[in-house]
């Protein structure tokens, strides 16, 4: 070997280790850390001095001062004296609360499309075909525009409220609901919830073992279905419902009293949640229309029916091929939660963002922490969904 | 022409019948594929199905499990009669087996499990005993050491293998082959044609599409030529290889045979 490389023309070192596989690999992942490193070294160094010179330094005292301003939708204690760090903490809560609520609603929307889009009835498959044609042709920001202008301008003045049955109250100042007041038995309702849930846990894996043992089929479903929900409505009617509810009514020029729901709030949810639904309804109808035809035919040779060859042939599979992009979805969604800003829904951007920026001149500051927030919430869906495609993954190989 | 070979068979009782396929015929849209089809298969009978591609032999044997519906006449598997109810439907294909050209084994499941799923979730059996029969066929088919591994870890010919543990695995009357060996490598159809001629031993009534004549000569009681959705003859196979009656079985086994 090492005769054959003497005997050949001798190269310059350079060239040698240019030339050989593994090292110009290492030369390369070197060279290119080496630029990325400098390239944000510069950058950063020139924002300080810059940002100096022109007498600000980095800094998050801001965040202690008083904000004085006011946010329509808070889930904590907030008033205009409140810091600049509640309101970010403000903001945080109107984001998540827009996303999981937004993540939820799109996936049962999206699901149940994926499943119409593959219906054999020929006018569901259209309507399902035409609607995601023509929600996820539009840009999202025209849906909230649109759907947010439908609620304010479309709905009555407080005085005039659209009135359901003397309960809840929609108005375009918002949707006026009866907030609850949990009576000490109402307890036992949540405890029997909680037992039920429990329960079912515990009755699937029983289930499985004396399915393994026996061969017997429990209707699992259907007795966890009455665990979890039977049970506790059952008991709420027996202990004579017990839980008050605080009924808005009408004082002045608006309500007092019970819930609401901002009209911000409901256009936002509804737009993300049906403008993703769309694209997770594509997802859902190429995930189960990938699974071959004779995966299904096999199954049907076997006498299977057709729910078992959906819940034990077609879904595993389907399953793998629908998680990545459905994870993407979600971070969509979350992201574009951030589209709130057009009809002033208080979230991330528009507090810390756009406020608390305006007021303070901390854009540097102000910036890098909505940044760096969203790729919180970003990093946490997709490692919750790498997790859960890994352990369904498992079952393969 | 269909009739004349069944018409001996013709005054035994229906008892003794595993199918009867009676005046079948079936459409595709406009595409008349099967034409008056007429076939009594006895209790224990081997049947090969050839004949030229597209001549209506897979869409036959798929019509017996009900995996393509038939639009007239009759079909009766084991005393059952194949209508509209999906009751009679999934009782028919419980007791009959089916392997298909390209195995559709379940990838998200192992070996053992595809075998087991049908026994557990159809037949009700606890699943210490499904994987013991599991076992059982596996070792039938001669691959139990790959019990634990995924379709997609194995050979064309050990998967072939394991659909047909996975059929035996439910106790089928009746098995049906839709061209087992077609889509395999010519090293490994020795392999499987082996495993089905021991089955053939056995006693179960099978029906075979296939184009191995040599499958065909060693086991078939008879063989069934179809070509343009009809069945153009029948015979035992000794007749059928070396005294065929119609212009158009010469002509096919001409070309098959001829290398």
């Amino acid at each position: 070997m090492s005769e054959a490389i003497a005997s050949q023309p001798q190269r310059n070192i350079i060239s040698r280790l240019w030339n050989d596989k593994e090292t110009r690999s290492v030369i390369i992942q070197i060279i290119a850390f080496a630029a990325i490193f400098a390239f944000f070294f510069f950058m950063v160094r020139n924002a300080i001095s810059n940002l100096e010179s022109i007498g600000k330094d980095i800094s998050l005292d801001f965040l202690s001062q008083p904000s004085s301003y006011d946010i329509s939708q808070s889930l904590i204690e907030y008033s205009s004296r409140s810091t600049h760090f509640r309101a970010m903490i403000v903001g945080i809560l109107n984001t998540l609360l827009v996303a999981v609520f937004g993540v939820i609603l799109a996936t049962l929307v999206g699901f149940l499309l994926g499943v119409l889009r593959l219906s054999k009835n020929w006018l569901t498959n259209r309507l399902a075909y035409v609607y995601i044609e023509y929600v996820r042709n539009v840009p999202v920001l025209l849906h909230i525009l649109l759907l947010h202008g439908i609620i304010v301008h479309s709905l009555p003045l407080p005085k005039n409220a659209l009135n359901l049955g003397d309960a809840a109250f929609l108005t375009n100042r918002g949707f006026f609901i009866p907030s609850p007041n949990f009576e000490p038995l109402f307890w036992v309702v949540t405890g029997l919830f909680a037992a039920g849930i429990i329960f079912s846990i515990w009755f699937s894996r029983y289930a499985h073992k004396v399915q393994d043992a026996t061969g017997r089929h429990y209707p699992v479903f259907w007795i966890n279905l009455g665990a979890i929900i039977v049970v506790p409505v059952l008991a709420y009617f027996i202990l004579g419902s017990p839980i008050t509810w605080e009924i808005p009514e009408l004082a002045g020029f608006n309500f007092k009293g019970g819930m609401v729901v901002r009209p911000e709030f409901v256009a936002l949810w509804i737009a993300l949640s049906f403008y993703t639904a769309a694209f997770i309804g594509e997802i859902v109808r190429s995930g189960i229309s990938a699974i071959s035809w004779g995966q299904t035919e096999a199954a049907a040779a076997l006498g299977l029916s057709r729910g078992r060859i959906l819940n034990l042939v077609i879904i595993p599979q389907a399953l793998r091929i629908i998680i990545p992009p459905l994870t993407s979805q979600y971070l969509n969604l979350t992201k574009n939660s951030s589209l709130a800003i057009a009809i002033g829904y208080m979230d991330i951007v528009a507090t810390i963002g756009g406020v608390t920026l305006n007021q303070t001149g901390r854009e540097m500051e102000s910036m890098t922490i909505v940044l760096l927030l969203y790729l919180t919430f970003s990093l946490l869906i997709s490692s919750f969904m790498n997790w859960y495609n890994k352990r369904i993954k498992l079952v393969e190989r | 022409m269909t009739e004349n070979a069944q018409s001996t068979q013709a005054t035994a009782s229906g008892d003794n019948y595993a199918v009867i396929i009676r005046d079948m015929h079936k459409w595709y849209g406009e595409f008349h594929v099967l034409k008056n089809i007429n076939l009594n298969v006895t209790k224990g009978e081997k049947i090969v199905v050839c004949g030229p591609s597209g001549s209506g032999k897979s869409t036959m044997i798929r019509c017996i499990n009900a995996l393509e519906e038939h639009q007239q006449g009759d079909i009766i598997v084991d005393g059952t009669e194949l209508t509209n109810d999906l009751k009679n439907i999934d009782a028919v294909r419980s007791e009959v087996g089916m392997v298909f050209q390209h195995f559709n084994l379940f990838p998200h499941l192992t070996v053992l499990e595809n075998c087991t799923l049908a026994p557990i979730w159809v037949r009700k059996t606890p699943r210490a005993e499904a994987e013991t029969l599991g076992m059982e066929y596996l070792e039938r088919v001669k691959i139990p050491d790959q019990a634990n591994k995924f379709p997609g870890q194995l050979s064309g010919g050990q998967q072939q293998r394991v659909a047909i543990a996975r059929s035996l695995c439910m106790r089928p009357r009746i098995m049906l082959f839709d061209e087992p060996t077609s889509a395999l490598d010519p090293e490994m159809i020795k392999e499987v044609l082996d495993v089905m001629i021991e089955l053939a031993s056995e006693g179960i009534t099978m029906l075979c599409v296939t184009h191995e004549m040599g499958f065909a000569k060693t086991v078939a009681d008879r063989v069934i030529f179809m070509d343009g959705g009809e069945i153009i003859e029948e015979n035992n196979p000794d007749e059928f290889f070396d005294n065929p009656q119609h212009d158009r079985t010469k002509l096919f086994l001409s070309q098959i045979l001829e290398h």
